[in-house]
């Protein structure tokens, strides 16, 4: 591929204490590339993606990020101000927990319009329509856009917050258990929903998951954690049905089949 | 400089009450704060005869500025005779022996709460805001930490955020009192709850502003001929409030209006907030509709609060209903002690 990586990971390490959460993790992402985490509760995924998003710093690593402008930045060692600007327009975090993600006492379009009017835009009108427009693309009546969050079931505050990341057109998503906490057809229909997002917009994106049936769906390729490391990796097809590794296999047999 | 002994109006005080180690301390926070407008520096704020939220902060920062030539004014919601405003002001004068003028230019600092003067303030002169909450962006982040951290990187996004949240709730911007404005293109500041209506007076003002905020322990500044700048939208920019009234005693349509209740029939009337402006307006010859009928005037009002509570009854302020009048020597008295420290008779009849 004549493609560069939009981000490289490079020996990614975290410790809590004398506890390594992530040790020497490395991977790539490539432009329009949908990347899956999957590995049990407690292995580090969540720690790895809050160390790539910036929300907790690295003990060791590097992450090398290619920004819009096409030059390539290390996100650890960038200044404070670059780096929350470039957090904000370039990439986007969608929490496993919606209220993390979103501001409950500010109406829908207020949370999809916060990221733009911090980028200087100031003209209600406009900002109230990309709201709208952003609604539509995330599935959640257009008429509930005035509507706070706290109004809205599990499912809608998720898709809401996945609209509030998307609106400034980022180019690299960290998601965390997108899916997580809520029941299987709203989840279907969550998932079918990145699936049209992400190849619309040709975002890159990071998903961090337990659940093997949404990174079957989702991911164009899979990393295997175990104990803060990567074990496996590959395409999610090849790996999900031919696992090498005696965890991976360990993993796949014991998902649920209906 | 050395004030100690006789200079102090108060024996036993140093001149303005704190002492010399506390004001240059206060100094060095208000020269900090004057050299980054809007930025808020951090004080060591004591404690002041004064309970929190009368305007400790204020107070702190006249006494670390007055000098023995100044001129105090001090007010309250415009007004020069309301108790904060009478209290603070008879503070400074046991403590400094300065003088103290109703007049805005007369005064060479003044104290404000909730308003900034019609008078235009002018070259030289130092008004001192009392703050109650200082951090502008409060409203959307809890963390301290994260506040100063959006200060320091200018993130002010968020606050549009808030006004946003206004037009989707109201039509339109309805932050009324303490509307968020950006100081010299950089900081986001708490104008301290005055009305939107004075905030253009703060864009190039010619006065030096200080804010105060005592609990929060917080003090900050706009220098002469800074910009003061409103947060607005561009389809939805920012105004000042209008009356379709003008005032019914001086006449005045510039000004900002209270709305007065005079009865308890539904009667009401405006008039301006300002009592120095208001007063000066009338002398000059200006009038207005006059109260409603039945109301007490200023001069009926001066009146009766300088006779014997026997008399109180004879000019009826409340319109002939003389049983609505507090019992003599209970209320009678507390009147003419009001009028005592006072000095101004006639708002304390206008607002009971």
């Amino acid at each position: 591929m004549s493609e560069q990586a939009v981000l490289e990971v490079r020996g990614l390490t975290r410790r809590f204490g004398l506890r390594t959460a992530v040790r020497d993790v490395a991977f790539e992402l490539w432009p329009g590339e949908v990347l899956g985490i999957v590995g049990e509760s407690g292995s580090g995924k969540t720690t790895l993606l809050n160390c790539i998003g910036g929300r907790l710093p690295a003990d060791h690593g590097s992450v090398m990020y290619r920004t819009a402008a096409g030059y390539s930045v290390d996100m650890l060692a960038l200044p404070e101000a670059e780096r929350r600007k470039l957090l904000r327009t370039e990439w986007g975090f969608v929490h496993q927990n919606p209220r993390d993600g979103l501001r409950l006492d500010v109406s829908a379009g207020g949370n999809v319009g916060e990221r733009l009017m911090a980028l200087g835009h100031r003209h209600y009108g406009r900002l109230r329509q990309a709201a709208v427009d952003w609604l539509e693309h995330v599935e959640i009546e257009t008429a509930r856009v005035d509507d706070p969050p706290r109004a809205f079931s599990g499912g809608m505050q998720q898709r809401l917050q996945i609209a509030r990341n998307l609106v400034t057109h980022p180019r690299v998503v960290l998601m965390d258990e997108p899916t997580g906490g809520l029941d299987v057809s709203v989840q279907a229909r969550l998932l079918d929903l990145l699936r049209r997002l992400v190849r619309e917009i040709g975002v890159s994106a990071v998903i961090v998951t337990h659940d093997l049936g949404v990174a079957r769906l989702l991911a164009d390729r899979l990393l295997v954690m175990k104990g803060g490391e990567v074990v496996e990796g590959g395409l999610t097809d090849r790996l999900l049905d031919d696992p090498h590794h005696p965890y991976t296999q360990l993993l796949v047999s014991s998902a649920l089949s209906v | 400089m050395n004030h100690t002994s006789a200079l102090a109006g108060e024996e036993g005080y140093n001149f303005a009450f704190l002492d010399e180690q506390t004001k240059r301390m206060i100094r060095r926070a208000i020269l900090k704060a004057v050299a980054i407008p809007g930025h808020q520096i951090p004080f060591g704020s004591r404690e002041m005869p004064l309970s929190y939220g009368w305007g400790t902060g204020g107070i702190q920062l006249t006494a670390a500025v007055i000098g023995r030539d100044d001129t105090l004014k001090v007010i309250d919601q415009g007004a020069d005779d309301t108790t904060n405003a009478v209290s603070i002001r008879g503070f400074f004068r046991r403590m400094t022996g300065v003088r103290t003028t109703e007049r805005t230019d007369e005064a060479t600092v003044v104290q404000t709460r909730h308003r900034i003067p019609e008078t235009p303030l002018s070259e030289g002169q130092i008004i001192v805001y009392q703050v109650p909450i200082p951090e502008p962006l409060r409203w959307l982040e809890p963390r301290e930490s994260e506040t100063r951290k959006m200060h320091g990187l200018a993130e002010y996004g968020a606050m549009h955020v808030k006004l946003y949240e206004d037009i989707v709730r109201y039509g339109r911007i309805e932050t009324a009192y303490d509307y968020p404005v950006l100081v010299n293109g950089r900081y986001l500041m708490r104008p301290s709850p005055i009305p939107k209506f004075d905030n253009p007076k703060m864009d190039r003002m010619p006065a030096l502003q200080l804010f105060g905020a005592g609990r929060e322990k917080r003090i900050y500044a706009v220098p002469p001929y800074t910009e003061v700048k409103s947060l607005d939208f561009e389809d939805h920019p920012f105004e000042v409030e209008r009356w379709e009234q003008s005032c019914a005693l001086c006449g005045s349509n510039d000004s900002f209006l209270d709305e007065i209740v005079t009865d308890d029939q539904g009667g009401h009337a405006f008039v301006c907030s300002d009592t120095d402006y208001c007063t000066r307006r009338r002398a000059a010859g200006h009038e207005g509709e006059g109260m409603p009928e039945g109301y007490l005037q200023p001069s009926e009002a001066a009146e009766v609060l300088h006779h014997p509570p026997s008399a109180l009854r004879a000019p009826s302020p409340s319109g002939g209903r003389d049983s609505d009048l507090p019992p003599e020597g209970e209320g009678g008295a507390q009147r003419r002690k009001g009028d005592a420290s006072s000095g101004t008779a006639f708002r304390a009849g206008l607002r009971p």
